[in-house]
């Protein structure tokens, strides 16, 4: 599984590149039901190559979105260009896109094979050619054995890999993807979505991939693109998102994070002075927001980088007594909620690296939680 | 582990008795010596020789399979017609209406639905010359009318349950849309069209009230024929009749429970 790392995108990723030339272009594109506006005003550039995750809660829009790139919603406004081209009023069968649908939506009175087949039949290929194509991508999802089942009898793994064989089979410029896993147990989800990585980097067709749950997002995405309530509120790389996230709502949304609130105080070369009085102390933090002495703000930390132990120890900038109130004992980390004096709380994670629990604090006891500047980012209050 | 409530068993037996016992005994005395048919005076075939050589009755059979064959496939189309634009097609201008209008016969008294049907044909007849007298095709085309009605109901049921997403994907595969409704739409609800169909068929056999009002001189339908023949006293003839029907259904519905649990046994492996 090296070749992994090897994807498609090079060493100058295309969206940082201002040369580079969008592969699809959404300008400005909105859809409204009745008076419900479900996408607003979306604009969004992805490239040749990327695996692209559209990520959201429930009712964001973000599967209507998708559907306006496959052709089965109309956008009320703004345009969509897929390699240079409007698709605007255009059918669904005659865009360069092909779709998996969360459903899976395989015809169940067809064959695997004549599932796979469907598309290429419609193009009117060549019946020799239709053959080789099937089977080369009956081999490239591991479904080789299965190809005469009917959909009702495989399991849904395998009725996945047909689903995206399907879609994959007619070479579209573009994969639409509705929660390509969603309908797989945990563990399975886990292995498909490397495959699914894989298959991506050596089909090397551009995929859209629509998906609520941020792990998934996070190990699939070349890029993701977070939406609410119909707005795409923050586009970058996985590492970007989480690390640099622009609002509290994508902080929240990927990972858990601790938002505390505070008043700027001053500013030392990188670091930011804030006062917070729920941590009863004053803290640094290395950021550039652009903050004048007394706006209100907000210090948002990752749990996993608080540092946790009985005694203060040497080398970090911000350091606060707390009272362990909660422990949950996840198997890989533990989960600690600290109470502070202010009776304010926060989350600490810590990694079991040894299998003994000598040395892991326990609920009551005091511990000293410390954090670096780096640590932490800067947020709008 | 199982307890046994001899309350249940009584109602369960006295249930089958009240479903049963009417068929069982006009099965009895389909094979009565007798010509009185509440007397039992021994077995006999003969009744059903009587059957075969009845012309009337054979004539009325043969025109009531026309009439539900061709009216069930003319209600089939309809019906899966008035479904599909009803479920598939959103809003348009006259949806409330062709909902109404598909159902309304489903609730109207067959007397009233007879009757304004006889009136029609007869000022059509009088007005634009067509249908030229009443018979099979007046019996056909009031059997497709009410036959049509559950069609649409029982597509519509089935279209509702459909996926979008299946039919969807044919599009998004390349496929127009007639193309999809051939390809994926028909396949998926087919047995709703048989069940359709067959629903349709049986109605359309069984029909008394509407067949009475639109048929004409020389056209008598298989019930009209047995409500004639039992007014002036049941003949055993029918008896005998009765009973062939029961064993053709007996054996169709036993062939059809086989093939599903067939199917399901195939989908479950």
């Amino acid at each position: 599984m090296t070749e992994l790392s090897t994807a498609t995108i090079p060493a100058v990723p295309p969206w940082a590149d201002p040369e580079a030339q969008p592969f699809l272009r959404l300008d400005g594109v909105s859809k409204s039901f009745g008076g419900f506006e479900a996408v607003r005003g979306v604009s969004l550039d992805i490239y040749r190559g990327e695996l692209f995750c559209l990520l959201g809660g429930s009712g964001c829009g973000k599967s209507t979105l998708l559907r306006m790139l496959a052709g089965f919603e109309r956008p009320s406004a703004g345009r969509v260009l897929i390699d240079g081209e409007d698709q605007a009023g255009r059918a669904p069968h005659a865009r360069p896109t092909n779709m998996m649908f969360q459903s899976y939506a395989l015809f169940p009175h067809m064959s695997v094979e004549k599932n796979i087949a469907y598309g290429l039949k419609r193009d009117g290929l060549p019946r020799a050619e239709i053959a080789t194509r099937v089977a080369d991508i009956l081999s490239l999802v591991q479904m080789t054995p299965f190809a005469k089942r009917k959909p009702d009898q495989l399991s849904g793994g395998q009725r996945q890999r047909v689903a995206l064989a399907r879609a994959l089979v007619k070479r579209p410029k573009l994969l639409l993807l509705d929660e390509p896993l969603g309908a797989l147990d945990r563990k399975l989800r886990e292995e498909t979505q490397f495959e699914l990585k894989k298959i991506q980097a050596e089909v090397g067709i551009t995929f859209v991939v629509v998906t609520h749950d941020q792990e998934e997002a996070m190990t699939l995405s070349s890029r993701i693109g977070v939406m609410n309530a119909g707005e795409i509120v923050q586009v970058g790389t996985p590492h970007e998102i989480y690390e640099h996230p622009h609002s509290r709502f994508v902080a929240n949304f990927i990972g858990s994070v601790n938002c505390i609130e505070g008043r700027v105080t001053g500013r030392e070369g990188a670091l930011l002075r804030l006062a917070c009085p729920d941590l009863g102390a004053e803290v640094t933090v290395e950021s550039g927001f652009e903050a004048g002495a007394g706006e209100r703000v907000a210090l948002a930390l990752r749990p996993e980088k608080i540092a946790m132990g009985r005694a203060a120890r040497p080398g970090f900038e911000n350091t606060v007594t707390g009272r362990i109130e909660e422990v949950a004992y996840m198997g890989n980390l533990t989960i600690f909620q600290v109470g502070l004096d202010s009776g304010a709380r926060l989350r600490v994670t810590q990694s079991n690296t040894t299998r003994t629990d000598a040395e892991v604090p326990r609920i009551g006891e005091t511990v000293q939680l410390q954090w670096s500047g780096a640590a932490g980012f800067v947020l709008a209050a | 582990m199982r307890q046994k409530f001899p309350v249940m068993t009584a109602i369960a037996v006295l249930g089958f008795v009240f479903l049963y016992a009417p068929i069982l005994s006009l099965i009895v005395f389909s094979f009565n010596e007798s010509r009185l048919v509440t007397v039992w005076s021994g077995f006999s075939l003969k009744w059903y020789g009587e059957l075969f050589r009845d012309t009337q009755i054979l004539e009325a059979a043969w025109l009531s399979l026309k009439i539900a064959g061709l009216s069930a496939s003319l209600a089939l189309v309809i019906g899966t017609l008035a479904a599909f634009a009803l479920v598939r097609f959103g809003r348009f201008r006259g949806r409330m209406a062709l909902g109404v209008m598909v159902s309304a016969p489903l609730v109207m008294p067959e007397v009233i639905v007879g009757l304004s049907l006889l009136l029609l044909f007869v000022s059509m007849e009088g007005l634009i010359g067509w249908p030229g007298g009443r018979g099979l095709l007046t019996i056909t085309i009031a059997h497709a009318t009410f036959g049509a009605a559950f069609v649409a109901v029982v597509i519509q049921s089935r279209l509702v349950t459909m996926e979008m997403d299946l039919e969807e994907a044919a599009l998004d595969l390349g496929a127009r849309p007639l193309r999809v409704f051939f390809d994926v739409t028909l396949p998926v609800i087919a047995p709703a069209l048989v069940s359709g169909w067959l629903l349709a068929f049986t109605l359309s056999l069984d029909d008394l009230v509407i067949a009475s009002f639109v048929s004409g001189p020389g056209a008598s339908t298989l019930p009209m024929v047995i409500f004639s023949k039992v007014r002036l006293g049941v003949s055993p003839d029918v008896n005998a009749l009765a009973t062939l029907i029961i064993v053709i259904v007996s054996i169709a519905v036993t062939i059809a429970a086989l093939h599903i649990t067939r199917s399901n046994k195939h989908a479950a492996r």
